[in-house]
């Protein structure tokens, strides 16, 4: 048996610009041929299941509405690794930071850290998001200082990281902070929760039951932010030089320590405000369940979309969407397997970006 | 608090990260790093359930979850060793594929009991004074066979031919190459094997230490402490055998902690106030950062340093390392 089949890479730097974003939805489609497969084999009807998909989650404006929801911390987890990614830093731990960005947020209101009658509403908001961007980025702090001085392997300290993250939740919701015995906080007072378009339902009844809110606008004023970042700062320029070749930075004299650090926390902070903006605009408590595993979603969504800022937008209402309607559909593993899926995919579709294939008869190869 | 107890349960749970963390440490050696641990040993926990529910044989389990394993494993092999992909992106991809995978195929197994494997005591040995009764009395077969694939990997690594080859592709592909070895078919091999022992360790929890399917949380990151088992082994089987023991116990005392009304002759937190409780869960988690940190500075210290090439793609003719 010869393993490596007769087909010949070519390594090439220039491809169409159309060519990633195709890949992309290529990834996507096919991975939904492929789940259908799968779904068949275990007897469910594909088509049935993804029709029901698409009405659950674009079917209406409410409908739609619910799935910008879901993708509001997305967007941010999303742009937070696309940063991350850039310097081939594998924040994993978006989860982790988005839960204590969650419970510093909550701090506000539970402790109380302001007077909650008295403070504006927009102070008392301000106040979760900062101090929800300050948990993520002191808990990204942690991996960051273990990866840029002693060279430890980020993935598993930041996965580790998650799963304490979501015990320290725990201890607080079930004891100090329980409601009356219950595994969750009590609801936070009006002053606390990010507006809503249901809010407005008085002026404009379109808006009744919308539970969009105001969250999103974070998601794309940070969006616009990492794109100037990446493609229009010379910092960022330093960060992708940083990634491509390590080597060739430290020659030109940047600070791949502190750029480790920095980075980590940017991407934490992300993770964290994505952490508040849930608490407060969305279960306005906190709760256990308060992420369907947004961390790992959001380093697939950053994936997809290149680590393009941009495309980030996109990709993280496609899997809004997908969260939407998997919360209905049974098996409830079936979302995990389409995002396992399309990752593959992706990653493999990149071999057509790096390479040019062309296929070589056997009797070639010997002659050469 | 029960030390015999404490130790006993170490040594069982500590087998399936042993297994785990073995079958890693053979892909790694051979330049591949497959982060999909997680992914493969919930696969494999769901397929050896499965199957040993369904047919009676826990035997027949253990193969389907080698077999899954082992295939899900392939995934990554393609993608890595041919496509050239990112090793990290891939290997978080098959943790996503494993579960989604396990989740829909181990749909309604939730609550089921099937067969488990059976339990065996060693004659002569567990008469050994405090060991035997540790070690050697009514384990499941799958901790024997831990104490048996230590120092068989082991010598296999360091002492035979194929495992010469094994650490040259994993050091110096180029290397080997010129000598005859075939890097492609080299890390196939071993990606796959490392897929199968993930898969057993998948299974050994299933249908041995923790028996029935619990969904995602069947394994619950044992899979990435066995990957980072393998970085605080420095690569060695012996100190993967070490190590996972030391977690199982560790992680079984912080567990029992909560049990006795006085600690050391003083109140015990724990036994006052349960919410203390997710602390000690907090445990293992903890304790990996540790080992991670403690066994990266011993590495640089001895300079022992992962296999050379892991995580470097091989192409024939171009400039590697």
């Amino acid at each position: 048996m010869k393993i490596p089949y007769p087909v010949f890479l070519k390594r090439t730097e220039d491809y169409p610009k159309w060519l990633p974003a195709a890949t992309s939805v290529a990834a996507v489609l096919l991975a939904f041929v492929i789940s259908g497969i799968i779904l068949a084999a275990t007897g469910a009807n594909p088509l049935k299941v993804y029709s029901y998909f698409f009405k659950a989650s674009f079917g209406s404006w409410g409908a739609f509405s619910d799935v910008i929801v879901k993708a509001t911390p997305l967007l941010l987890i999303g742009l937070g690794c696309s940063l991350a990614f850039r310097m081939r830093l594998w924040n994993i731990g978006a989860e982790g930071q988005f839960f204590v960005g969650a419970f510093m947020a909550s701090a506000v209101v539970m402790v109380p850290l302001v007077n909650l009658d008295t403070t504006p509403r927009w102070a008392i908001i301000s106040l979760m998001g900062l101090l929800g961007m300050l948990g993520g980025s002191l808990y990204a702090f942690i991996p960051g200082i273990l990866k840029a001085k002693l060279n430890i392997n980020e993935i598993i300290i930041t996965l580790m990281l998650n799963y304490i993250a979501v015990l320290w939740n725990n201890y607080w919701i079930f004891g100090k902070w329980s409601e009356s015995g219950f595994q969750m906080t009590k609801t936070f007072p009006k002053v606390a929760w990010l507006p809503r378009l249901a809010d407005y339902a008085r002026e404009v009844p379109a808006f009744s039951g919308m539970t969009l809110h105001a969250g999103i606008l974070f998601g794309l004023i940070a969006a616009v932010f990492v794109y100037l970042v990446i493609y229009r700062s010379k910092w960022g320029y330093k960060i992708t030089l940083i990634g491509d070749n390590p080597r060739a930075a430290r020659y030109a004299g940047i600070n791949i320590a502190r750029n480790t650090i920095l980075v980590f926390m940017i991407s934490g902070a992300l993770a964290g405000l994505a952490g508040m903006t849930e608490v407060s605009g969305v279960v306005h408590r906190l709760q256990e369940r308060i992420s369907t595993s947004y961390g790992f979603s959001g380093v697939i969504v950053a994936w997809l979309a290149k680590l393009n800022p941009f495309a980030v937008i996109v990709v993280s209402i496609l899997f809004g969407a997908l969260l939407v309607a998997s919360r209905e559909i049974q098996p409830s593993g079936v979302s995990f397997l389409i995002q396992g899926i399309t990752l593959f995919l992706v990653i493999s579709s990149d071999v057509l970006l790096k390479y040019e294939i062309k296929w070589v008869r056997p009797a070639q190869e010997t002659a050469q | 608090m029960n030390w015999t107890e404490i130790f006993r349960s170490g040594l069982s749970t500590g087998t399936v990260l042993l297994i785990a963390a073995i079958g890693e440490i053979l892909t790694e050696r051979s330049g591949v790093q497959n982060l999909g641990v997680e992914g493969m040993m919930l696969l494999g926990a769901m397929a050896g359930f499965k199957i040993a529910f369904q047919t009676g044989n826990v035997w027949l389990g253990l193969l389907a979850a080698i077999a899954a394993g082992g295939l899900l494993s392939l995934a990554h092999a393609i993608v890595t060793i041919h496509f050239q992909a990112d090793q990290t992106v891939s290997g978080l991809s098959l943790t996503f594929l494993g579960t989604g995978l396990a989740m829909v195929l181990g749909d309604g197994l939730t609550g089921q009991t099937g067969p488990v494997i059976p339990r065996a005591t060693i004659p002569l040995l567990s008469q050994i004074p405090y060991l035997g009764p540790v070690a050697f009395t009514n384990h499941n077969l799958l901790v024997y066979f831990g104490y048996l694939l230590v120092p068989i990997v082991s010598y296999y690594i360091h002492k035979t031919r194929p495992g010469l080859h094994l650490r040259a592709v994993g050091e110096n592909p180029a290397a080997a190459d010129t000598l005859g070895v075939n890097i492609y078919r080299t890390r196939y091999l071993y990606t796959f094997i490392g897929g199968c022992f993930a898969g057993l360790a998948g299974a050994a929890i299933s249908v041995a230490i923790a028996p029935g399917w619990y969904s995602n949380l069947t394994v619950n990151g044992q899979g990435w402490i066995a990957v980072a088992l393998v970085i605080f082994a420095h690569w060695n089987p012996w100190r993967a055998a070490l190590g996972g023991y030391l977690f199982g116990v560790l992680r079984r005392f912080s567990l029992d902690l909560q049990g006795p009304r006085l600690l050391f002759g003083l109140a015990n937190p724990f036994f006052f106030n349960t919410n203390l409780v997710f602390f000690l869960q907090m445990a293992p988690y903890f304790l990996t950062i540790i080992a991670l940190i403690w066994g990266s500075s011993a590495a640089r210290r001895k300079r022992i340093g992962s296999p050379a090439a892991l995580g470097v793609p091989y192409q024939r003719g171009e400039r590697g390392l």
